[in-house]
């Protein structure tokens, strides 16, 4: 298999987590587009892995570890929206304007 | 060996095509299942480079477990369901795509370029060794990962919940 492909979709993924977090203006869809960002890392960190056939696994290893991140990451952000939208009554982010001087 | 490259240019070019669809539809609940065939997709590329323990826990954890947590927030936070034309912001989209086009094509040219004639070669199952490793060489941050994972509980739970000592005292 050649690499390229992988690696351009990964970019790909990357590039649509970036563009998702700029136009969104939901907090959760932003959280969604992180998810599509760190997915697209794992991907690389997985095909280097196997390219370079590793003798300790560290791309494995790592990726288990962004993936347990990833998902006390969410735990925290959905708990901080959570009291935004308590607080202010919406998970608009652009009406999140407090700390703005 | 031709089968196997058919499918994972077939692969590769779903899970474009649902990221597409994960930030740019108009309806909360289509963009979070569109992220489940997302991962399922990225598990199936794991699965092509016979990585089949870290398929599996993506599997688990972000269908099973984040997905789940996604779904809780949107209906938590009330966010219309059905089309809703105000979950972008318009005036960001332009500079959104400029910004994003350009990361792509940037990263796309390096990794091309950098990568020119390299190939995978996959070798078979590596669950057992994986296993070995992570709990012999890397026993110490996979415990540390565990503790994170308490802090974030622990996090979770004090940020979402009302406190109603705390206003208690307040009136008092």
């Amino acid at each position: 298999m050649i690499v390229q492909p992988v690696l351009v979709v990964a970019a790909a993924l990357f590039s649509l987590g970036i563009y998702g977090i700029l136009v969104r203006r939901n907090a959760v869809m932003v959280l969604l587009s992180i998810e599509l960002i760190l997915n697209s890392v794992n991907i690389n960190f997985i095909m280097f892995d196997t390219m370079l056939a590793d003798v300790l696994m560290q791309g494995q290893i790592f990726t288990i570890f962004i993936i347990t991140i990833a998902a006390a990451e969410v735990g925290i952000g959905l708990a901080i929206v959570l009291m935004l939208f308590r607080n202010r009554q919406t998970a608009n982010i652009n009406e999140f304007d407090l700390m703005k001087w | 060996m031709e089968i196997f490259e058919i499918v994972t240019y077939f692969v590769l070019l779903l899970l474009v095509s649902t990221a597409v669809r994960v930030v740019t539809t108009s309806n909360v609940i289509h963009a979070a299942i569109s992220l489940v065939f997302t991962l399922a997709l990225t598990s199936v590329l794991f699965l092509l480079l016979s990585t089949e323990f870290v398929a599996l826990v993506l599997v688990l954890v972000y269908i099973g477990a984040v997905i789940v947590l996604f779904l809780f927030g949107i209906m938590i936070t009330r966010a219309p369901l059905g089309k809703n034309a105000e979950l972008d912001n318009d005036k960001n989209k332009k500079l959104g795509a400029a910004i994003a086009g350009s990361i792509f094509f940037l990263f796309s040219y390096i990794l091309v370029n950098g990568f020119d004639g390299e190939v995978i070669i996959t070798s078979g199952s590596s669950t057992e060794l994986l296993g070995e490793i992570l709990l012999s060489r890397f026993v110490f941050p996979f415990e540390l990962v565990s503790f994170v994972l308490l802090a974030a509980l622990i996090g979770g739970i004090t940020l979402a919940r009302k406190d109603e000592a705390l206003i208690d005292e307040d009136q008092v």
